[in-house]
């Protein structure tokens, strides 16, 4: 089994130290790096790959605002225009009454927005079928590379900064799914 | 977290160290092994006692709500004070889960699992109260505004009430979602150690949503995960203070006051802490993780307790000041009434549970004795439950008109209801130890290195040549 077809290339750390040095030097050497897989969130690590930070901030925040203008004005209409009712002689558009609800809401919108985001931009859904590489999601790491001609560049890297075991993936059979050739030790 | 980052000055969270295969097999081992005997005893215990509470439901809502013991000076007791001491109890899960999150706080990891999982069975409970009160239950959904054909008829968006409605449901939601968020990763873990074509597997793989630990999805994981952090934590201070909006916005002596909201969340606080403390101290015993819920987080949270203890201590001896301050007659004499009147012997056990208990924890030797906190734990609970009777009965009984004056005795229905959601709350409890993994087993591995001087050292090394 050589790699003679342009398959990509992983390489599987034991230690995060080992795998933010790996993925630091991958990156300087200019090869792409496809994803990183870890059984926790290492810090650092998106930096490393150069990720940008996440813009879903922004989506939680124009979520938020959404909610807030639009229950400020359900309460307003419901209170004062659809059905004015007399409540112990208060205002029918007290505001300052409907800030609780009105908060509420807003929390509400913005928790459930962002993490639909999250989902639909992650592309996690319900039953998806997936299959994690060996180890990933239990005690190692593991560095996949884009699909390479010669990989001999990136085994040695790796290898310097502590694999523990490199292989290929076979191409992907459909997308989103990784399947893991046996591994060749180190 | 990188290694360079630590200080070596800190004690370890976890202790003694463990590596990261080490940490998913002890986590998931209670998940994978036939329930032992203490189990099943317990299990029998909790949900005979939620037997009862669902006999007592069913026989009040057929029979009506004459079947408690309200009378017309009493028109609330058991049922708020149970809601209120229910909601609070939510309140140490969110903390936990959000504020100390925040505050890079590294020794939640170990517990904010299981405290957010109370948080949201403490609010199942504590929902159920309003909705029994209703009588007429099936007609629940008109607390929310929806087009209906009777008008169509509003809610109103002036009363307490709503808001507490809106509140408790937010709450619900967002627990449920940060919780839930929480564990796709630990499911994908648990997923992976199933063996191919097991139901575990299926059902393991159906909840965690596909996930493989991708980098460039953590990026966006922990972005929101940070979000909702810094959306649950006001929305925590909200509820116990719409909640005490309940009674402070009515013009009833004892509870018309300013102080309620901060009063409230503080004294929620307290008593989550109490609980999480009391539950926390069996379930680490029982399933062996003291290692990682080690008796440094037992002291810390002890801490937290002295801290809202001594906030709840101040907040009864203002009231008592603002009393004799306003000098409003009705005011006064509903302090003196709760401290003297024929509820006194609740106040005084309100006293010290709630204000002389948690000095004990200022002894060292006492905050790292397990069983020490978990006694004074449960007082700590019986004292705040009784916070919310005096707050709501003795405020009610002794009114405006002394021709009206009035005593509250509980029916057993309502002591039945009450054991009930006791039996409730643990019965979910003890079905979540045995079915999803009660510590966070992906956040536990991020600290492993924490002030571990050399944070390799338990990390087996495979053909490392």
């Amino acid at each position: 089994m050589s790699p003679t077809t342009t398959r990509p290339f992983v390489a599987y750390f034991t230690r995060e130290q080992d795998v933010l040095a790996a993925t630091s030097a991958l990156r300087k050497a200019g090869l792409g790096i496809r994803d990183v897989y870890t059984p926790y969130a290492v810090h650092g690590l998106e930096a490393a790959m150069g990720l940008r930070r996440s813009r879903l901030s922004q989506v939680c925040f124009f979520a938020g605002l959404t909610g807030l203008t639009t229950m400020l004005f359900f309460a307003w209409w419901t209170s004062a225009v659809s059905w004015p009712l007399n409540v112990g002689g208060k205002p029918f558009a007290s505001i300052p009454a409907f800030v609780p609800v009105t908060f509420e809401f807003t929390v509400l919108s913005a928790a459930l927005v962002t993490v639909s985001a999250l989902f639909a931009v992650a592309r996690l859904w319900p039953g998806k079928s997936a299959v994690a590489l060996p180890g990933v999601t239990n005690d190692r790491f593991a560095i996949v590379l884009e699909s390479l001609p010669d990989d001999s560049r990136a085994r040695a890297l790796c290898l310097e900064h502590g694999a523990v075991e490199t292989g290929w993936l076979e191409p992907q059979p459909r997308p989103g799914k990784l399947a893991a050739l046996p591994g060749v030790k180190a | 977290m990188s290694a360079s980052s630590l200080s070596p000055l800190r004690a370890p969270l976890v202790d003694p160290p463990r590596s990261m295969a080490q940490i998913t097999e002890e986590i998931a081992a209670p998940l994978e092994r036939r329930p032992g005997p203490g189990f099943l005893v317990l299990f029998a215990l909790s949900s005979s006692a939620l037997l009862l509470g669902l006999v007592c439901v069913a026989y009040e809502i057929a029979t009506g709500i004459g079947t408690w013991g309200l009378n017309r000076t009493i028109g609330w007791a058991f049922d708020i004070t149970n809601f209120v001491f229910w909601v609070g109890i939510g309140h140490a899960g969110t903390l936990i889960s959000a504020i100390l999150f925040l505050f890079r706080q590294k020794w939640r990891t170990s517990i904010n699992r299981s405290a957010e999982a109370m948080t949201l069975f403490a609010v199942i409970c504590a929902a159920m109260f309003p909705l029994i009160h209703m009588g007429r239950p099936w007609l629940a959904m008109w607390m929310f505004p929806y087009p209906n054909s009777r008008g169509p008829l509003w809610v109103n968006f002036r009363s307490p009430l709503l808001w507490d409605v809106f509140a408790i449901s937010t709450y619900f939601t967002c627990s449920a979602v940060f919780w839930y968020l929480g564990l796709i990763p630990d499911l994908a873990t648990l997923r992976d150690r199933a063996r191919p074509g097991t139901t575990r597997r299926k059902i393991f793989g159906l909840m965690a949503f596909g996930w493989t630990g991708s980098t460039r999805i953590w990026n966006h994981y922990e972005m929101v995960y940070l979000l909702l952090a810094g959306l649950c934590t006001p929305l925590v201070l909200s509820v116990h203070t719409i909640v005490s909006m309940d009674f402070a916005t009515s013009v009833i002596p004892g509870w018309h006051a300013t102080i309620f909201p901060p009063y409230f969340v503080a004294g929620a606080v307290f008593s989550g802490f109490a609980m999480v403390l009391t539950l926390m101290i069996v379930a680490r015993k029982v399933l062996h993780f003291e290692h990682l819920i080690t008796t440094r987080h037992l002291e810390n949270m002890c801490k937290v307790i002295i801290v809202t203890g001594g906030i709840v201590g101040l907040a009864y001896a203002t009231e008592f000041f603002t009393a004799w301050y306003s000098g409003n007659p009705y005011e006064r004499f509903t302090f003196i009434n709760r401290a003297l009147g024929p509820y006194a012997w609740a106040y005084w056990t309100m006293v010290s549970c709630n204000v002389l208990v948690p000095q004990a924890f200022w002894v060292k030797r006492i905050r790292t004795s397990p069983w020490a906190i978990f006694g004074l734990s449960l007082l700590i609970n019986v004292g705040m439950w009784f916070e919310r009777f005096v707050i709501v009965v003795t405020s009610l009984h002794r009114d405006f008109l002394p021709s009206s004056w009035s005593m509250y005795r509980p029916t057993f229905v309502e002591v039945g209801i009450l054991i009930g959601s006791f039996g409730l709350f643990l019965t979910l409890f003890l079905v979540f130890c045995r079915l999803l993994p009660m510590i966070s087993i992906g956040e536990v591995k991020g600290v492993l290195a924490y002030a571990q001087t050399r944070p390799s050292s338990t990390h087996r090394i495979e053909g490392a040549a």
